[in-house]
């Protein structure tokens, strides 16, 4: 991928990453500029969720650079870790809220215990990020485990989005969520991209709702980055795996493993 | 011949990467210590549940404990005349080596199978890592709690478990056996020593620490969903029983020993 932009928010260079034997990133090149909100889509096991802890720091990637405003951050200590990961903010696939915790302590946990605000002023702007994402303040005293899967996911939202993070990841947003409730989370990522300026990184299959959220798409096959563009544009991508990937079908380029029973 | 060489190194390198995976864990885990943020509430709150949710068991097994301890002594005794000294043998078994051992085990079955299962659970449903992006170090938060917990904990229990057990002793020997019960109380206080009951009450405190740190360390790196967890719950009771008694005889050599 060429550098276009002097200083992206995120630039990601051969970036390699195995278990055991199955590498799973690459060499894999990537930038993301701010304010940007960029989709990755791919297949199952491609990656897409290895790329986004290796940028996050959950898994240590074998070589490469990931620079954070041009600072790099492939073996960060500890300490340094932590200050950065404020910048970040993450919404986890199957949300990952705490369920020992009621809604709103999920919602201002990253105010209380990762920058060590008082409990009352951290509680309110809980209750007004879980408003944002449609939720009275009941909720706020409800278990995780006691809402819908679309509630938790929205409750996963507000968490991700309560320190107002420079970057956020969203990990399979509307994976798992009817159609109307996946169009309701595409709005809430919209609307907290937009209004707050936010950079987006989101990783999906679902391409309704990568045409709805992201300003540019990047197709990850088999390790590396293998087409991105603008989103008008992935339908004249030109790309074989692109087309087989957005039109879903089984025969192509794209051979999915399949072993016998 | 050189595959089962092989597959004996194979087997020892394996068991020495996983020894210092669990010391680089402990280490990692304590050397939080030192520095703020300081979660005073969750280490209360796991001392309550070491502590206070465990005390029926242990009361439990420890009254029985002293009990049969003083029955099959009496019937040992006898054989030779020496059945006064029922009561010794009862508060130094007791103090020394029952109350710790059998209070660990117990905890070790309660709680050390419940962190495994709460930490296992956190870590297959991404809670672990959801801490780290929300710039919450999980050996901080999660671990040192629980492993500062066990070590101030255990030893209460145990002190708790030795009056128990003691006690259990008593009723056996004065409305069983028929001992006069300023002669059993006699037997008991002037045979017993300091170092007795503080080398059972170092036993406690080390318990609780291998307690609280098989619990985590097995749940922490668990890994595939249900079954992953499961399996991390047994081999947090497993690994945390082998080592107690392990242990034990060790401290018992450093205290005892000639």
């Amino acid at each position: 991928m060429t550098n276009i932009h002097p200083a992206p928010k995120i630039a990601v260079r051969e970036l390699r990453k195995s278990f055991g034997r199955k590498r799973v990133l690459n060499g894999l090149d990537l930038d993301c500029d701010s304010g940007e909100s960029l989709v990755i889509i791919g297949g199952s096991g491609t990656g897409k969720s290895v790329l986004i802890k290796c940028i996050l720091g959950l898994l240590s990637p074998e070589e490469g650079s990931i620079r954070i405003d041009g600072i790099e951050t492939v073996g960060l200590r500890r300490a340094a870790r932590e200050r950065l990961l404020q910048k970040f903010g993450m919404l986890f696939q199957g949300s990952a809220l705490f369920d020992s915790l009621p809604v709103w302590e999920n919602v201002a946990f990253g105010l209380v215990q990762g920058r060590g605000m008082e409990r009352q002023t951290a509680k309110e702007i809980a209750l007004a990020k879980l408003a944002a994402v449609g939720l009275g303040p009941e909720v706020g005293e409800l278990r995780p485990a006691e809402l819908s899967g679309g509630m938790q996911k929205r409750v996963a939202l507000a968490r991700a989005i309560a320190a107002e993070p420079e970057i956020i990841f969203f990990d399979e947003p509307t994976t798992g969520l009817d159609p109307i409730m996946a169009d309701v989370i595409n709005n809430l990522i919209v609307k907290c991209v937009r209004e707050v300026g936010t950079t987006a990184v989101s990783i999906t299959h679902d391409l309704v709702s990568a045409r709805k959220i992201a300003d540019r798409i990047a197709m990850l096959h088999q390790g590396r980055i293998i087409w991105h563009g603008p989103t008008a544009e992935i339908d004249r991508s030109g790309n074989p795996y692109v087309d087989q990937f957005i039109n879903g079908r089984a025969e192509g380029p794209i051979q999915m493993e399949i072993r016998a029973a | 011949m050189v595959r089962f060489l092989a597959a004996i190194g194979a087997a020892f390198l394996g068991f020495l990467a996983a020894a210092g995976r669990l010391v680089s864990f402990a280490g990692l885990a304590l050397a939080t210590a030192p520095t703020p943020p300081f979660y005073f509430r969750t280490i209360l709150r796991e001392m309550v549940n070491i502590g206070y949710f465990s005390l029926p068991v242990v009361g439990l097994t420890a009254i029985f404990t002293g009990m049969v301890l003083a029955l099959q002594s009496y019937t040992g005794f006898s054989r030779f005349s020496a059945e006064g000294a029922v009561a010794t043998v009862v508060v130094l078994s007791v103090t020394r080596e029952l109350g710790p051992v059998i209070s660990a085990l117990m905890v070790a079955g309660r709680v050390g199978a419940a962190m495994a299962a709460e930490i296992g659970t956190m870590r297959v449903t991404d809670q672990i890592d959801a801490l780290t992006t929300l710039s919450t170090d999980p050996l901080r938060y999660l671990v040192l709690p629980r492993l500062l917990a066990g070590i101030i904990t255990l030893p209460m229990l145990v002190v708790i478990a030795d009056i128990i057990g003691v006690f259990g002793g008593y009723l056996v020997g004065v409305y069983k056996l028929g001992f006069n019960p300023q002669a059993y109380l006699n037997g008991t206080w002037q045979r017993l020593e300091t170092t007795d009951v503080v080398s059972g009450l170092v036993k406690a405190a080390v318990f609780g620490f291998i307690i609280a740190l098989m619990g985590c360390y097995h749940g922490y790196y668990s890994r595939g969903g249900a079954q992953g967890v499961g399996q991390a719950t047994t081999y947090a009771v497993v690994s945390a029983s082998i080592l107690i008694l392990v242990v034990d005889y060790l401290i018992t050599a450093a205290f005892f020993g000639r």
